[in-house]
């Protein structure tokens, strides 16, 4: 267990230096002059050589990638051109509103996907595998954000069961909080849910045809106890993966669902960085988005070693 | 998996291609033939539709705004312009089949060679790992923010966030199709008799990794139509008056309580194309799989 | 043809522990039904093992798993199927349920894939008590401590809380017949237990299944490819060719003077008759068992036999005791001559 941790340890740590350097060229490549760009307003001559000179532009690159990275490790992101609010305070309020978001779309995603994929599996031939099938089918080829639209036309202006858009802080209003966030959080864990439901169910098919499935047949087990103690718990180690992988989508459908809801999340600073040009925002933003995708998945993958045994023990010779 | 031996007599004749078997399971899979069907009506509509369709995208009719749909002249209405709704529906379902394949045959371009390499040559793979999970590590549209940072926002944009985001996706199938087929006898044979390793690359492993290629492409496709999309939709691809699905919906999205057929009708394209090629997909990977009536 | 063994079988001692009454099985398939199993009757007396022995494909396997009902719905079960008088072919699940791992269990071929690699074997074995014995978890526990012990399992105490991939393939194979034996069976299938392990495991886990029957006087059914496993523990054999008995005898009979044609072809790789012969592999009778669509009514081994004349393709040889011995029954219009044709003439 302990060399694969380090295995991915030292992935992780690589892929987020790479992906460090890639957004550090990346600024390099935005168009014009780096320090016209961060300058906003002022552009005095005498502003872009403190900036310059503060930003170390006019250091050798290596140098300037060094300074860089340490800025970013103390979360010095730099202000925001528009607003000259540091970017920094800009996350602290806007990344707790998506990850409540993201945390309840996968629980959805979760409850709903593996649910429908160990009925469709189970009850092969049934109408109900069709069905599931033909959700999952439907899931994964909707647009959410059009679900969405569609949402807010005849759930929330024509009912008014749901508030259009806005957002009230978890700690202020927990209820209140919840009304806001769980049509969103329905809408985004819709494309998850099939993702997942899907591979529950192919999981679960193997399982289900696996000699060990077999053996606790012949012990005499009842059908409940094979699926859900010998079947379900191998293809739940799919599952976790499925989720690790998928979060990239789940970053990009945030992104989308809070523009459409009008939730002042990461989702909707980043769309109103790009239209505004406001450069330092959008570098911290995919610096941060980066370095998050890894981090998690280093988690999954943590989680996935408690899971399966096969990883979490190092089997001694017998 | 099972030691389980039961017979298993193939009802269709020995003799017959490969090619054949897996046509005729297709033609027998009846949602196989209705999505196809579909696809190709889609496709046709949407290769002709700067002849089909019955007005210029662009022509604005300022008395006849929002027209709701069978209204005299306009099958699908008109939206807050005047603009007939069928027409920049055509066109823009033409544009995102146009920025779906571009996406796809990008991704496979580069994801194709670099899944080969990464699952023949055993230096190459760890090296090649670390590139997937760079990509990886910048979700699509997070890319497409940066591109459009850089580049501007465009259908290039979209296409080259949209075809990048779908790389891995075809590293991953194409290097694990290769570990297995460079571990079959008949490869093992080449490279003992001292095939070069481009040769056995080129003449048997990537025929036979073809099926899986084109299993993956098609179920890219859909998910580059949505790509495309929500990229529209949020102003991060092609740009308007251009017609687009995504595009189409953003601007619907204002006009929603009047014109609601505006906002619904792209929507049910984009998801009608998606789900036929989704489908299409699943029946051909079905139709592939030589396990037969597994899936 | 039941009548027939009726008069062919030695006198049972005590009622058998399982009988098998023309059992047949076919598999609905995409290309119509299959016959797999055709009219196989078998009985097992208590505290006997008996072989089954044929190559892959010839319906050993799936009479084995039909017998407690484990075949996939495709499967189609006719004939009779008794465990110590009670039918279970059309048995309701819930009457299955009970037999299955309380009276009849099993032990299959591949031990690594056949116990769940998420569950250590402790609690893969302390499920069959709390099942059908009702045990609490810490009793089931205890005696799984104890059953690890009994099939030779070092340190078990230590062994228990262990997950499958920490144990080597020969004590992975202890861990299924400690699960197996657990509630004590009636009757114990073995499918191909030893194939997969290394030949010097093998006489272990064989000897371990001979002290089982010795002391549990459990009846073991062990299926086989392995002519060496069968002299090395079985009482009876039973030698089957495509989905039929083709040859059934006491095993030193059957190693002295095999009658069926198939049955000699089979031998030919094992010259020395009673000794373990794990490391021989058979030899190749030319030819593919046929694929029984249809049962053809004819011997289903003329296209391969040597002495194979129009006789054996008009009519199917009936089950039959043979000359020598009463409790030998052989389904041949030409049986070998004896004393036992040498293997170079039995194959050529």
């Amino acid at each position: 267990m302990a060399r694969y941790l380090i295995t991915r340890a030292w992935q992780s740590a690589l892929t987020l230096l790479l992906s460090t350097i890639v957004v550090f060229f990346g600024v390099r490549a935005l168009p014009g002059d780096p320090a016209l760009a961060l300058a906003g307003e002022d552009r005095s001559p005498e502003a872009l050589e403190a900036i310059r000179h503060h930003y170390g532009l006019d250091q050798p690159l290596p140098l300037q990638f060094a300074q860089y990275v340490g800025r970013m490790a103390q979360g010095d992101f730099g202000e925001s051109i528009r607003t000259g609010i540091p970017v920094s305070s800009m996350l602290t309020t806007a990344l707790p509103v998506t990850a409540e978001l993201a945390v309840l779309a996968i629980l959805i995603a979760a409850a709903l996907g593996v649910g429908a994929g160990v009925l469709a599996a189970v009850r092969r031939g049934h109408p109900a595998e069709w069905l599931a099938n033909g959700l999952a089918l439907v899931g994964l080829s909707v647009p959410h954000f059009w679900l969405g639209l569609l949402a807010i036309l005849y759930l929330s202006v024509a009912t008014g069961l749901f508030p259009a858009s806005g957002f009230v802080p978890l700690l202020d209003d927990p209820v209140d909080n919840l009304h806001h966030l769980v049509l969103p959080a329905v809408i985004l864990g819709t494309g998850l849910a099939a993702i997942i439901m899907r591979q529950t169910r192919s999981a679960m098919l193997d399982s289900l045809s696996s000699d060990y499935v077999r053996t606790a047949k012949a012990k005499g087990l009842r059908p409940r106890a094979v699926i859900t103690r010998h079947a379900l718990r191998n293809s739940l180690i799919v599952v976790v993966t499925i989720v690790g992988l998928q979060l990239g989508g789940l970053i990009s459908g945030a992104v989308v669902t809070e523009q459409i809801f009008g939730l002042p999340g990461f989702g909707k600073m980043t769309i109103d960085a790009v239209f505004q040009r406001d450069y330092p925002v959008i570098q911290a933003v995919v610096l941060l988005t980066a370095t998050a995708y890894i981090l998690i998945n280093f988690l999954v993958d943590l989680l996935y070693s408690v899971i399966d045994p096969r990883i979490r023990v190092t089997g001694d010779p017998a | 998996m099972t030691v389980l031996t039961v017979p298993t007599a193939d009802a269709v004749p020995a003799g017959l291609s490969r090619r054949t078997r897996i046509l005729r399971r297709l033609r027998r899979n009846p949602l196989a033939v209705v999505s196809f069907v579909v696809l190709a009506l889609a496709a046709v509509a949407a290769l002709l539709s700067p002849w089909l369709a019955p007005y210029a995208v662009e022509q604005t009719d300022f008395a006849h705004t929002f027209a709701p749909p069978g209204s005299p002249g306009h099958l699908l209405g008109t939206d807050d312009l005047g603009r007939d709704v069928l027409s920049r529906i055509m066109l823009g379902a033409r544009a995102s089949l146009q920025v779906a394949f571009l996406a796809v045959a990008t991704s496979l371009v580069i994801g194709v060679p670099l899944g080969l390499a990464a699952g023949y040559f055993r230096a190459w793979d760890a090296v090649i790992s670390r590139f997937t999970d760079l990509l990886l590590a910048f979700p699509f549209l997070i890319m497409a923010v940066g591109l459009a940072a850089i580049r501007g926002a465009s259908l290039t944009n979209a296409a080259v966030a949209v075809g990048i985001a779908q790389i891995p996706g075809v590293i991953r199938v194409v290097r694990s199709d290769t570990l297995r087929l460079k571990s079959l006898d008949f490869v093992a044979a080449a490279i003992v008799d001292g095939a070069s390793d481009l040769w056995v690359l080129a003449r048997h492993i990537l025929p036979n990794a073809t099926s899986v290629i084109l299993v993956q492409a098609t179920v890219a496709i859909p998910a580059a139509i949505l790509g495309e999309a929500v990229l529209s939709f949020l102003g991060l691809g092609i740009q308007p008056p251009a017609p687009s699905l995504g595009t189409m919906l953003a601007t619907a999205q204002q006009f929603a309580a009047r014109a609601p057929w505006a906002a619904v009708l792209p929507g049910v394209v984009i998801m009608g194309l998606a789900l036929a090629f989704n489908v299409f997909g699943d029946a051909l990977r079905d139709a592939l799989d030589p396990k037969g009536d597994r899936r | 043809m039941t009548t027939t063994e009726r008069i062919g079988d030695r006198p049972a001692p005590a009622a058998p522990a399982l009988e098998l009454r023309d059992l047949s099985v076919t598999f609905r398939t995409e290309g119509g039904n299959v016959s797999a199993v055709d009219r196989v009757s078998l009985d097992l007396a208590p505290g006997e093992i008996v072989g089954m022995v044929g190559e892959s494909g010839c319906g050993k396997s799936v009479t084995a798993m039909s017998i407690a009902g484990l075949l996939p719905d495709s499967a189609r079960i006719t004939g009779s199927i008794r465990l110590q008088g009670t039918e279970l072919v059309g048995a309701r699940d819930s009457v299955l349920r009970r037999v299955r791992g309380k009276e009849i269990a099993y032990i299959f071929q591949e031990p690594m894939s056949s116990l769940n690699p998420v569950l250590t074997v402790g609690r893969q074995i302390a499920e069959v008590l709390q099942v059908h014995e009702r045990m609490s978890r810490r009793a089931a526990r205890a005696r799984a401590v104890e059953l690890l012990a009994l099939v030779g399992i070092p340190s078990p105490a230590t062994r228990v809380d262990n997950y499958p991939h920490q144990l080597s393939g020969g004590m992975r194979q202890r861990v299924m017949i400690a699960m197996a034996v657990a509630c004590g069976p009636k009757v114990l299938v073995a499918d191909e237990p030893t194939t997969a392990l290394d030949v010097t495991v093998q006489a272990g886990i064989l000897q371990v299944l001979r002290d089982l029957r010795d002391r549990l006087g459990t009846s073991i059914l062990i299926i086989t490819h392995d002519l060496g496993v069968i002299a090395d523990v079985a009482d009876r054999v039973v030698v089957m060719y495509a989905g039929r008995v083709v040859e059934r005898a006491q095993v030193t009979d059957l190693f002295a003077h095999p009658h069926h044609r198939y049955t000699a072809g089979l031998l030919s790789a094992s010259p020395t008759p009673g000794v373990h012969a794990g490391t021989q592999r058979l030899q190749e009778i030319p030819g593919l068992v046929p694929v029984l669509s249809s049962q053809p009514d004819a011997c289903t081994f003329a296209d391969r036999c040597p002495a194979a004349d129009t006789r054996c393709r008009d009519a199917a040889p009936p089950l039959a005791a043979v000359a020598t011995a009463t409790d030998h029954l052989a389904a041949c219009w030409h049986p070998c001559p004896i004393p036992r044709t040498q293997p170079e003439e039995a194959s050529a």
